[in-house]
């Protein structure tokens, strides 16, 4: 039976107060585990990235809670939350987000940096990832000199430097052509997802659906349905 | 806090254009702010020269005299009633006016006479060539070596020079600490000399010089001179209010104040605004590193030594190069009236700081603002 990695109850969120009111979660319950890459699809505005920042530590629910790992993330104060975030996931956006003026290398290890691992010990780490991630080599350059594919990977290693058992990746063929979106996620798939993590993925492109364990649909606030994905 | 610091650090030299700007920004701003106060104190310094060179330690004159070169002569009773007060070691006469001299070519220039007390000779000049005692011989005079020293045609002793219409001897060469503010070469002679060659009214004695028993004398000394209806001053408090009156009664010191404010706003617009560019530039990636799990406190302390950092670099630099233009017209012109003094310094170094806040604090408000939920809505 495998491990569950996040558990959501009774989630609830919405913008605005009165007639402004906007319902963007209603009652959402979920559960992931271990060993399986799930991906959150549906149109646009129906709550997709709204339900990614609340399982991630990142968008406070208004009702219901998070279970990770089984801490309550929502009980954490802010600090204790930022470093759950920092410990215990990763992050791929949909923009990749890397500082241009660092170079490759730096953006990879700036997780470790931040939880005060020495400089230099924090950059041979990321050489590390930038190697498993097909970017040996690149360390010295900086993002712009890489192509969409190529900053899609460093954000990866970025994500995966400090090994968090969580994976959140946020439309991450956005950015990318067919092929290249392709070829992402068949490298996270093969290489990043294991036994012991769970990747979390919202996305719109039809086209890597073949990588996901489970495929949850959303629709207006509402997880709508389950499809068993071809992985 | 060390990595995150060099993170900050790399982040904000590796932007080499914004960096750039941020630290001409400041630089310039301090350079001129550095540069401005500086003339001023290196005029009031020369505005006090006379004060600084005799090194009296008491100064009695009229209450009227607002700065050294403006005496007002006193009776010589006032001398005599000083000696006789208690606390006083001993008090002389001093003669200061202005005279002209004939050149070789018949053109006149004006000098400035320092007549010092026949006996003592209290407050003489350093001699670099000469003897002291010659200035009582016959038609005696000490020239000064400073910037003004060419106008006389560089004399030497022995060289005679025509004194409203007096013959004068050169006798020595003297150097002074500092040189006067209105670029007169100056002479020094004896008390007598002077009030005999330079025509002056009823009252000669420009000011009576004094040295107490004690530095507890010396409120004692100001208070019995006051009774006699004449100002008793320390040193410093003639140099005070020999620099009140430029500052305050010239309109120079509201000039300097303004144009302090106005090198204050052009270093704020220039690095406030470069600064806070570069944070929104980056916002983003600020919103994604709070996303990642960075706390608040970290981004602020980012934010904070990046501000600091430009700005002191800046300050380094603004003095630096304040200090060398200095370096570079003292070498043309010895006495070059601009200092820089630990109050420059330290008015410079505030100015930087409150930049530095300022900048850091619009950054840090938006940085603080931005919310990870937002880089995921993109």
């Amino acid at each position: 039976m495998p491990q569950v990695a996040i558990q959501a109850k009774g989630l609830e969120k919405w913008f605005g107060e009165g007639e402004a009111k906007t319902s963007a979660l209603r009652h959402v319950e979920l559960e992931t585990y271990f060993g399986e890459m799930v991906y959150i699809v549906g149109p646009s505005g129906s709550g997709k990235t709204t339900l990614l920042s609340v399982l991630s530590g990142i968008l406070k629910p208004n009702a219901g809670s998070v279970l990770v790992e089984g801490t309550d993330i929502w009980s954490l104060d802010a600090d204790a939350l930022a470093d759950f975030r920092l410990n215990k996931i990763g992050f791929v956006f949909q923009d990749f987000h890397l500082f241009p003026r660092l170079t490759t290398a730096e953006n990879a290890a700036i997780p470790l940096i931040l939880k005060k691992k020495d400089w230099n010990e924090s950059i041979r780490h990321a050489i590390n990832y930038l190697e498993i991630v097909g970017l040996k080599g690149r360390a010295d350059l900086p993002p712009v000199k890489l192509s969409g594919g190529e900053q899609q990977r460093v954000a990866i290693a970025r994500a995966m430097v400090s090994q968090p058992d969580i994976l959140i990746m946020d439309e991450p063929t956005a950015s990318l052509d067919g092929d290249t979106g392709n070829a992402i996620l068949s490298f996270v798939h093969k290489n990043i997802l294991n036994v012991n993590r769970c990747i979390v993925v919202v996305t719109h492109d039809s086209r890597i659906y073949e990588f996901a364990s489970r495929i949850l649909h959303m629709e207006d606030g509402r997880l709508t349905g389950t499809q068993k994905g071809a992985a | 806090m060390k990595g995150i610091l060099k993170l900050a650090y790399k982040l904000l030299v590796n932007d080499k254009a914004k960096f750039t700007a941020l630290l001409l920004g400041i630089t310039f701003a301090v350079f001129l702010m550095m540069f401005i106060t500086s003339m001023f104190v290196g005029v009031l310094n020369h505005a006090s020269s006379t004060v600084i060179n005799i090194g009296a330690t008491i100064w009695v004159m009229d209450p009227a005299v607002q700065t050294v070169s403006n005496s007002v002569g006193m009776p010589d009773y006032v001398l005599d009633a000083v000696r006789s007060m208690q606390g006083v070691k001993y008090a002389v006469p001093l003669y200061s006016g202005g005279a002209l001299v004939k050149l070789a070519d018949g053109t006149y220039q004006s000098v400035t006479v320092v007549g010092l007390d026949d006996t003592s000779l209290f407050g003489r000049p350093e001699l670099l060539e000469g003897k002291i005692e010659d200035i009582y011989a016959e038609n005696g005079f000490i020239v000064v070596r400073d910037a003004e020293f060419s106008k006389l045609e560089n004399p030497h002793i022995g060289s005679e020079l025509e004194l409203n219409d007096n013959r004068g001897v050169i006798v020595g060469i003297a150097k002074v600490s500092t040189s006067g503010l209105y670029g007169t070469p100056t002479l020094y002679t004896t008390y007598e000399r002077a009030v005999q060659y330079i025509p002056n009214p009823r009252y000669t004695i420009s000011y009576v010089l004094v040295e107490p028993k004690s530095f507890s004398d010396v409120q004692k000394i100001k208070q019995q001179v006051q009774s006699l209806g004449y100002l008793a001053l320390t040193k410093e408090e003639f140099m005070q209010r020999t620099a009140d009156f430029f500052i305050y009664q010239t309109g120079g010191g509201t000039n300097i104040l303004i144009m302090t404010v106005i090198s204050f706003i052009v270093g704020l617009s220039i690095s406030g605004q470069t600064f806070y560019t570069f944070i929104l530039e980056n916002l983003e990636r600020f919103g994604a590193l709070k996303a990642i799990g960075t706390k608040s406190r970290d981004l602020v302390g980012m934010i904070l030594f990046q501000a600091t950092f430009t700005a002191f670099t800046g300050y380094g630099l603004g003095v630096g190069l304040c200090a060398l233009l200095i370096w570079l017209a003292r070498v043309r012109l010895p006495s070059y009236a601009a200092m820089v003094t630990y109050t420059n310094l330290a008015i410079g170094f505030a100015m930087v700081a409150v930049i530095a806040a300022i900048s850091s604090y619009v950054g840090i408000r938006r940085v603080l603002k931005i919310e990870p939920f937002d880089i995921f809505r993109g």
